[in-house]
């Protein structure tokens, strides 16, 4: 499958061709039978210089997957990852290193993505020392810029502090700190607001989204919450069961919804617009794991609109239905 | 460096101190905090009081050898008191009495004290540094490394050593330092690496470790930086337990009489055993009981300290 390119002007900085991971897991205990959990299933998409792409979908979509397959923290069962022109799967020695700085992840929860036994100043540091970036004190200097920029302020309050002392967002302020001290061109950030109180999680998402001015990076963020995505993103990729069904605008996506899916879960979350025309949420049944899927439609056990036609017709691919907006369906 | 970044006022840029005097500090600071959470351990603060008492039963042996008692007596190897019928009982002179051949078993018992302490130290130190590395290593690489050390771990749990010791060492009597190495080893190989191991296991799939490792971090500084300081309080832990187990292994291997130690609580108990006076152990209480209770009231000791920490290490077990 090739996508196609709606804007092939523009600079290109993550492009992820056709990507699949499967996990081979035990269907029962007893019989040894391996069926393979396809987390990730043929995921194609990319994201501009200095754009935020956000990954929506219910847990255990595959969005966490996706994220560590691009940061190289798990290997592709197939497809091709290429950051900058790239191809990750190439990328060893010297040239990992410059992948380590060049792209980040921060991670979903704060309270465990911190070692427990290092400093705030050893946390945000390490990316620069194992790095062997700068000398002691540009370290420090980097340091105590970083963590003035992600609003922990003034540094030496936090700096030898350990990360048990510190609340939930501050953590997640350190982890960002840490994920940026580096200057990577592109971050993925998995959930980074899912785990904190609803007080904090505006704040960070109010960071982020001007960090990503500041600093001109490119996001993709992975989230839940179709709220959060409309704030923060630029596009919108909505996932399920392993596959994007839809891809588009963030406003198209979320005023305009096009799958079934998408407009059931635009049913499900408050979205504070009253122009927003809201269908009521009909799905059927609940989420399943994708093992050993069917060759048909993901959604086709669940989905609302469902015809005869869709139970023996294959897989649909996403579609270009105009303005960048894709739909995998085959009831347009 | 990026010129998009707003120069925010960016401090100083210099520390207060020195990084090390507030690395010194912190350091201090978390000792002091865990041991506010160990005394709260009645058990611990025991186990505490006794190492403490007997470390100063064991500083007083050259205080004493060298001031009040007269070596060609007091020794606790050559010794003889021409004075008395041996064994005596305690009385002004012997306070503990003699053992059969005319030695003062209190000069013993103070003699020995420092050298358990060298026995016990030394091997558990052997057997957490091989432990903890072993067991990191396992975790962290699995496949053939894992199975090879944990194969061995079984061997080594499953294979009755102090009996096979006890035939080989009527053959070759091994020396204090390389016994306590041994003992280092063999422990370091056995069970600990098996709960070490498990430990590295459950912080090598922390999201940490994985954040360490999008930072750029090599396997090796994984392992050193990351795994090992959040294993070390377990090994520390298990380092008590392992002392327990080197002297009562010192113990039982002396008592049989295959150890080329010239003096030692199990040594003691040899001594009145191949005399004959264990016979007779109501009438010639001692011969043993001191040295017995010695050896007890220190393991006792070491597992109580252990028992304590436990308490600082697993946060669960916290009465508060
Ligand atoms: N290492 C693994 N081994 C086996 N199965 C896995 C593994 N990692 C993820 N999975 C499975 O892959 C699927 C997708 O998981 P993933 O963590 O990517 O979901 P997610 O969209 O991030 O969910 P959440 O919103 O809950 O974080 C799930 O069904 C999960 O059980
Ligand atoms: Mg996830």
């Amino acid at each position: 499958m090739t996508l196609p390119t709606a804007t092939e002007s523009k600079d290109v900085i993550l492009e992820v061709c056709n990507l699949s991971k499967y996990y081979p897991v035990n269907q029962s205990f007893f019989s040894g039978k391996k069926a393979l959990l396809h987390a990730v299933d043929n995921v194609s998409f990319q994201v501009n210089r200095g754009e935020v792409l956000g990954l929506v979908g219910e847990s255990g979509c595959g969005k966490t997957t996706t994220g560590r397959l691009i940061v190289r923290l798990a290997t592709p069962t197939s497809g091709r990852i290429l950051i900058e022109n790239t191809d990750v799967a190439d990328i060893k020695g010297q040239g990992m290193m410059e992948f380590r700085q060049k792209v980040q992840m921060i991670f979903q929860d704060p309270y465990e993505s911190l070692d427990p036994r290092m400093t705030i100043f050893d946390i945000v540091a390490e990316p620069l020392n194992v790095n062997g970036i700068g000398t002691f004190e540009e370290r420090e200097a980097q340091v105590e810029e970083m963590l003035n920029l992600v609003g922990l302020a003034p540094p030496s309050a936090f700096l030898f502090r350990f990360p048990h002392e510190l609340s939930g967002g501050q953590r997640q302020r350190v982890a960002i700190a840490r994920a940026l001290v580096v200057r990577p061109s592109f971050v993925v950030a998995d959930e980074p607001t899912s785990m904190l109180d609803v007080s904090i999680r505006t704040g960070i998402m109010k960071l982020m989204a001007q960090l990503r001015e500041d600093l001109g990076i490119s996001y993709l963020y992975i989230t839940h919450d179709l709220a959060v995505a409309r704030y923060l993103c630029d596009r919108i990729a909505v996932m399920y069961l392993g596959q994007i069904v839809e891809l588009g605008d963030s406003e198209d996506i979320v005023k305009k919804p096009v799958h079934p899916y998408t407009k059931a879960l635009i049913s499900a979350v408050p979205v504070p617009d009253p122009a927003i025309e809201r269908p009521i949420p009909n799905i059927k049944g609940g989420v399943s794991k994708p093992i050993d899927p069917k060759p048909r439609c993901r959604f086709y056990d669940r989905c609302p609109e469902s015809e005869s036609s869709c139970a023996e017709a294959k897989n649909p691919e996403l579609r270009d239905i105009g303005g960048g907006h894709l739909v995998a369906c085959h009831l347009l | 460096m990026n010129e998009l970044v707003p120069t925010h006022e960016t401090g100083s840029a210099s520390l207060a101190e020195p990084l090390w005097k507030i690395r010194w500090k912190l350091i201090r600071r978390g000792i002091a905090q865990n041991w506010e959470i160990f005394k709260e351990s009645r058990i611990g603060m025991l186990g505490i009081i006794l190492i403490i008492a007997f470390g100063i039963f064991g500083a007083m042996w050259p205080i004493m050898i060298n001031t009040v008692w007269d070596p060609m007596v007091y020794d606790p190897v050559v010794g003889f008191d021409p004075m008395t019928m041996h064994p005596s009982p305690p009385s002004a002179t012997h306070l503990f009495g003699t053992d059969p051949i005319g030695r003062d078993i209190l000069a013993q018992l103070m003699y020995s004290t420092g050298r358990e302490f060298l026995l016990g130290v030394l091997s558990a130190v052997i057997t957490v540094v091989i432990g903890t590395a072993v067991g990191t290593a396992a975790a962290y690489y699995g496949g053939f490394i894992d199975t090879f050390f944990m194969r061995i771990a079984d061997i080594i749990l499953l294979f009755p050593f102090i009996p096979l010791l006890v035939v080989i060492g009527s053959m070759v009597r091994l020396s204090f330092l390389p016994f306590a190495v041994i003992m280092g080893v063999l422990g370091g190989f056995g069970g600990i690496t098996i709960i070490l191991k498990a430990q590295a296991l459950s912080v090598s799939v922390r999201p940490y470790i994985d954040a360490a490792r999008i930072a750029g971090g090599s396997d090796f500084h994984i392992i050193v930086s990351h795994i090992i300081p959040n294993v070390l309080p377990l090994s520390f832990l298990y380092m008590m337990f392992s002392v327990t187990s080197a002297i009562l292994s010192e113990a039982t291997l002396s008592f049989f009489g295959v150890l080329n130690i010239d003096m030692s609580w199990g040594m003691m108990i040899h001594t009145a055993d191949v005399a004959g006076y264990l016979f007779d152990f109501a009438k010639y209480w001692w011969l043993w009981a001191p040295a017995g209770l010695a050896i007890t009231l220190f393991c006792a000791a070491f597992y109580m300290v252990g028992r304590g920490l436990d308490e600082v290490v697993n946060p669960r077990l916290r009465k508060r």
